[in-house]
């Protein structure tokens, strides 16, 4: 209710804007505007993002120093072309200042392109995870407050090596670059610890996964599988369905909603998965708790526990609020005070994780190992361990990192000699 | 058929043409990119569409395709892009993408022409879907589903493409030449034939024309057509992706042509530019979530209510005002309202 | 590759190919009384899943789902042929537009009620789990299962259309509908019969494919395109033809998988393109 007030005021505050005002308004009031996923078999992602910026934003009460925040959401359909078109309007049309967003991976590495292009403006990331998008050709427009995927899996391997003591992984994951990023950041350590890993491709939106499981090796120690949602489900009830009995360690986005709600034959699987990422529902720090408890709260019908997405953007849209704060709400001179205050910021987010940024506006934080466990309201995953302060490099130095090459279907490669 | 083009005289499409040009003066920026510039250029494509669809009656779903065929090649060959790809220059690379647009409207014309109608729409359809699965699993050429980014277009005199003014300029002139090539084509003995084949194939054939021919041949104009739009749409949307050339675009210029109208080739730029202004302030008019809703009923309640879109909605109005003059001149039947395919096989 | 791989993958593509069969013979029975092509088929896959599962929710009795799904998509089916479909019948293109126009509203439509999660059955018990095969000493039961639907719902729609007298009235309107009309039969009546079977068995699908495979949005344009590919390398209105060729696509999936799993998705595709270029009516279809 209180959110189409918003939008209705935002519109008319625009049209006046745009008759009247012009370019001065950016003294007045300050102009956020969101992309996230609110159409199409992401919505749920989207809403949840939707509910993150919500919590950002009334912690501060839509102001700073005394100017309003006006926020004005567009939805896309985690199409970059979508995305940016969404943007445009954002920026040329209601001529918001700052725009967070996107979700998805190819509509992030769009937006960074498009910020390029733009100045006096910033596009500060949603909740989208290609290494990409601030790995190789970062544009100075673009930050990105969140982790990514290859980070996320950072220290796994090493895990699942030595305290596991798994020697052979096989690898299920669809074939595109967000699976690539996380194999990669999986296999940097497991491979140097000395283990082995088959890889099994499968094209994004496979749902019959029958002749993948034939192809699993027999010697495997456990299954690394990098899929989320449909594919995630579709994969873990045929592995059961088949009997399959290995260990799973699982990609940062398996262990959501999908997952975790439907009732089925994979949940016995699920149980006990091991898995890293930037965030887990049970995690002893109190920040943590606090931030969820306010959640629940302010969002009776939301998630049980908030999503990967709804943390993301929580956390980009905290990062904008208190750059602004630092500056007193100061964007003038193309934002060059602010883009400064976002380039300099160190905080922590929900998880009680420091995040600061390096030279590609690519945010350094920790990541957390995490194992899945049975409660009363169901399954969750727990945290259980951590890797502090995980850069995009993965603490390797730029020269080692460079020579790695970057993650593809083939790259690294680390195959059991037979 | 002719008689249609007569009543759009020569003047009016003069006139249009001159507002077009005139009206950057009077718009900001974003009318000028991202309503105007977006909708010749996406209307482009549809024009490929309806164009087969009005001369030809082929309603082709393979257009947002070869549409892509272009964009891909453009954003390969790019000197910009992220992958970097071939590095030519833009001036070799635009003619380039463009010949392969119509190669693949060609081949896409050779494998639909033994088949018309309603076959032709499903097997152009799984042709289109084939492609935009196999974007999206090619990592080495097409850099999978990530696509291919800042394809940002060449300088035109001494401005980016981006720049609002070039973009809506070059996109008009591209539109208008089209528009006219195409209204050209089909006075020539070339088009005079290919509407004798849409009407009755077999009596065409009887007087010695080669069907298969001239329909590979309108192919070949169409993704020439959809060519241009392609490069177009890629610099604007400053690279590609597999979603780019997915179900969603396919569908998406399909509703542009049908909502325009499959009449008359004007259709296309004004479905495109009602598609255009529905799709960037549904967010404001209405919940945007609910967007597809929107959109499809107003598709259905075209396709129900006019099958000409609202060119056939103004004609009708229009008629109803000139109800005396206008006598028994027969209306033109649009591939909508009649199936040619069940009348002939 | 080993004898017993083949033999599973081998199985695979059989088991996938039935279920391709049960939602493709629903679009080809439609288009073969009518010539009607049905865009909205996907759309009725997802009705039948959807519906089910909500029946599913509430009695966690798979059977019921079963039910309710086809009598879903059915009803649903029905309508649209009353209502939208039957009275334009003959202009094909516009009653495929029609259907692209429905798919899209209730593709939404049912994201605003389900969400975008997806969603998926679980079988009775006496169907889950795998089965004693030989050669490869177990078999998932549901997949078995699913060779025994199809093949019922092909023995079924045989016995319909070749011993009752609507499957007389549907023979005959597929040869000459007018002549049908002249002799009395109220074909728009068998139409609408036909149209709610053919989208039976579209929601029939939707339960077990949903039981095979997870759904959510999207699943109907996999379903709409996997049903188009089926009765275009078949051929269209040929229940036989539609077999063929859903076994073909099943396996074709399948290998694509085993061998070249990168671009398996265009396996599929390429076959199509080729039955195309060679016999362009389709495998068992009749030359136009």
């Amino acid at each position: 209710m209180s959110k189409r007030n918003r939008k209705v005021a935002a519109i008319v505050t625009v049209a006046a804007a745009a008759v009247f005002a012009g370019p001065a308004h950016a003294q007045e009031e300050i102009r956020l505007g969101s992309i996230a996923t609110l159409e199409g078999p992401f919505a749920s992602g989207g809403q949840d993002g939707h509910r993150g910026i919500t919590l950002a934003l009334e912690e501060v009460n839509y102001e700073i120093n005394g100017k309003k925040i006006v926020w004005t959401a567009e939805s896309s359909n985690a199409q970059a072309d979508v995305a940016l078109a969404r943007a445009r309007k954002l920026i040329e049309q209601d001529q918001v200042d700052i725009i967070v967003g996107p979700l998805s991976g190819a509509e992030g590495i769009a937006l960074r392109d498009y910020s390029r292009t733009l100045t006096g403006k910033t596009i500060v990331n949603g909740s989208s995870a290609a290494s990409d998008t601030t790995l190789r050709d970062p544009s100075p427009n673009f930050f990105r407050f969140s982790t990514e995927g290859a980070q996320w899996m950072a220290g796994l391997g090493n895990y699942v090596f030595q305290e596991m003591g798994v020697e052979h992984v096989a690898v299920i994951a669809n074939d595109y670059a967000f699976p690539y990023a996380q194999v990669f950041g999986f296999m940097v350590d497991y491979c140097r610890a000395g283990g082995k890993v088959t890889k099994l491709w499968s094209p994004l939106g496979t749902t019959d996964y029958s002749s993948v499981i034939t192809r699993i090796p027999r010697d495997a120690g456990a299954l690394l599988v990098i899929k989320g949602g449909t594919d995630a489900l579709a994969f873990l009830t045929q592995y059961a369905q088949t009997g399959g009995e290995l260990p799973i360690i699982g990609g940062s986005i398996m262990a959501d909603q999908t997952l975790m709600s439907a009732r089925g034959p994979h949940q016995r699987l699920m149980e006990g998965m091991i898995s890293a990422g930037p965030i887990a529902d049970i995690h002893d720090d109190p920040m943590w708790q606090e931030w969820v408890e306010r959640y629940r709260e302010r969002f009776p019908d939301g998630l049980q526990s908030p999503s990967i997405h709804g943390f993301n953007y929580y956390t980009n849209t905290k990062a904008i609020l208190l750059a602004l704060q630092e500056v007193g709400g100061d964007l003038s001179d193309n934002q060059q005070k602010f883009q400064q205050a976002l380039a300099n910021l160190e905080f922590k987010n929900p998880m009680g994780a420091t995040v600061k940024l390096d030279e590609n506006r690519q945010a350094i934080s920790d990541i957390f190992f995490t194992r899945i466990v049975k409660t009363d309201d169901g399954l969750r995953t727990e945290s259980f361990g951590r890797a502090d302060g995980v850069d995009q490099r993965l603490g390797l130095s730029p020269e080692e990192f460079e020579k790695l090459g970057s993650p593809s279907r083939d790259n690294p490669s680390c195959p059991p000699v037979s | 058929m002719t008689g249609m083009i007569r009543s759009w005289p020569l003047a009016l499409t003069a006139a249009v043409i001159a507002v077009l040009v005139i009206l950057p003066l009077l718009l900001p920026n974003f009318w000028i990119a991202n309503i105007l510039g977006r909708s010749i250029a996406y209307g482009i494509i549809a024009l490929s569409l309806t164009f087969l669809a009005t001369y030809g009656g082929f309603v082709s779903l393979a257009q947002t395709m070869i549409a892509g065929v272009a964009g891909y090649t453009i954003a390969i060959l790019a000197p910009t892009a992220i992958p970097a790809g071939a590095g030519w220059s833009y001036g070799l690379a635009i003619p380039f993408a463009i010949l392969m647009a119509t190669l693949a409207g060609l081949i896409v014309g050779a494998i639909a022409v033994r088949t018309r109608g309603i076959y032709l729409l499903m097997i152009t359809l799984a042709l289109a879907v084939g492609f935009s699965l196999f974007v999206q699993s090619n990592v080495e050429l097409f850099n999978g589903y990530e696509g291919i980014r800042n394809v940002v277009g060449p300088d035109v005199f001494g401005m980016p493409f981006r720049t609002p003014l070039v973009f809506y300029y070059v996109s008009l002139a591209t539109a208008v030449l089209l528009y006219l090539g195409v209204m050209y084509l089909v006075r020539t003995p070339f088009g005079l034939v290919l509407q004798a084949l849409r009407d009755n194939s077999r009596r065409a054939a009887a007087l010695g024309y080669n069907t298969a021919l001239h329909r590979i041949a309108a192919f070949g104009a169409a993704g020439f057509i959809a060519g241009c739009g392609g490069v177009l749409t890629c610099f604007y949307n400053i690279g590609i992706s597999p979603g780019s050339v997915g179900m969603g675009a396919t569908v998406n210029i399909l509703i542009m042509s049908v909502i325009g109208g499959l009449g008359h080739p004007i259709g296309a730029f004004i479905g495109a530019l009602i598609f255009t202004l529905i799709d960037t302030f549904a967010a404001s008019i209405y919940d945007r979530d609910r967007f597809n809703t929107l959109i499809g009923l107003l598709f259905l309640v075209i396709v129900l209510a006019s099958p000409d879109g609202v060119l056939g909605i103004g004609k009708k109005l229009a008629g109803l005002f000139r109800r005396k003059e206008r006598s028994a001149e027969a209306a033109p039947v649009s591939p909508a309202q009649a199936s040619p395919a069940q009348s002939e096989h | 590759m080993t004898f017993e791989m083949f033999v599973t993958v081998m199985m695979n593509g059989l088991t996938l190919g039935a279920l391709y069969f049960i939602v493709a013979s629903g679009f080809s029975l439609i288009f073969g009384l009518m010539r009607t092509v049905n865009m909205a088929h996907g759309t009725l896959y997802l009705i039948g899943a959807y519906l089910g599962y909500s029946v599913y929710d509430l009695t966690e009795n798979w059977y019921y789902a079963i039910a309710a799904g086809m009598t879903a998509a059915a009803v649903f089916g029905a309508i649209m042929q009353v209502t939208l479909l039957g009275w334009m019948q003959g202009q094909e293109l516009r009653q495929a537009l029609v259907t692209i126009g429905l798919s899209i509203i209730v593709a939404d439509q049912l994201l605003a009620h389900y969400g975008g999660l997806s969603l998926q059955f679980f079988p009775p018990d006496a169907l889950f789990g795998a089965t004693a095969f030989p050669i490869i000493e177990r078999y998932p039961t549901f997949r078995l299962f699913q060779i025994g639907a199809a093949v019922a719902v092909g023995v079924a729609l045989w016995l319909i259309l070749n011993r009752t007298k609507l499957g007389l009235m549907i023979r005959a309107g597929v040869d000459d509908r007018e002549m049908l009309a002249a002799m009395g039969v109220r074909v728009s009546l068998v139409a609408v019969v036909v149209f709610a079977l053919g989208a039976a068995l579209a929601g029939l699908g939707g339960v077990i494919g949903g039981s095979a495979q997870p759904f959510s949005q999207g699943t109907d344009v996999r379903f709409l395109l996997t049903s188009l590919v089926v009765v275009i390398v078949g051929g269209m209105g040929s229940i036989g033809g539609t077999a063929i060729g859903a076994i073909i696509v099943g396996m074709a999936e399948q290998w694509g998988q085993a061998l070249f799993p990168t671009y398996s998705v265009i396996v599929t595709f390429v076959i199509m393109a080729a039955v195309l270029a060679v016999r362009p009516q389709g495998i068992m279809g009749r030359p136009s």
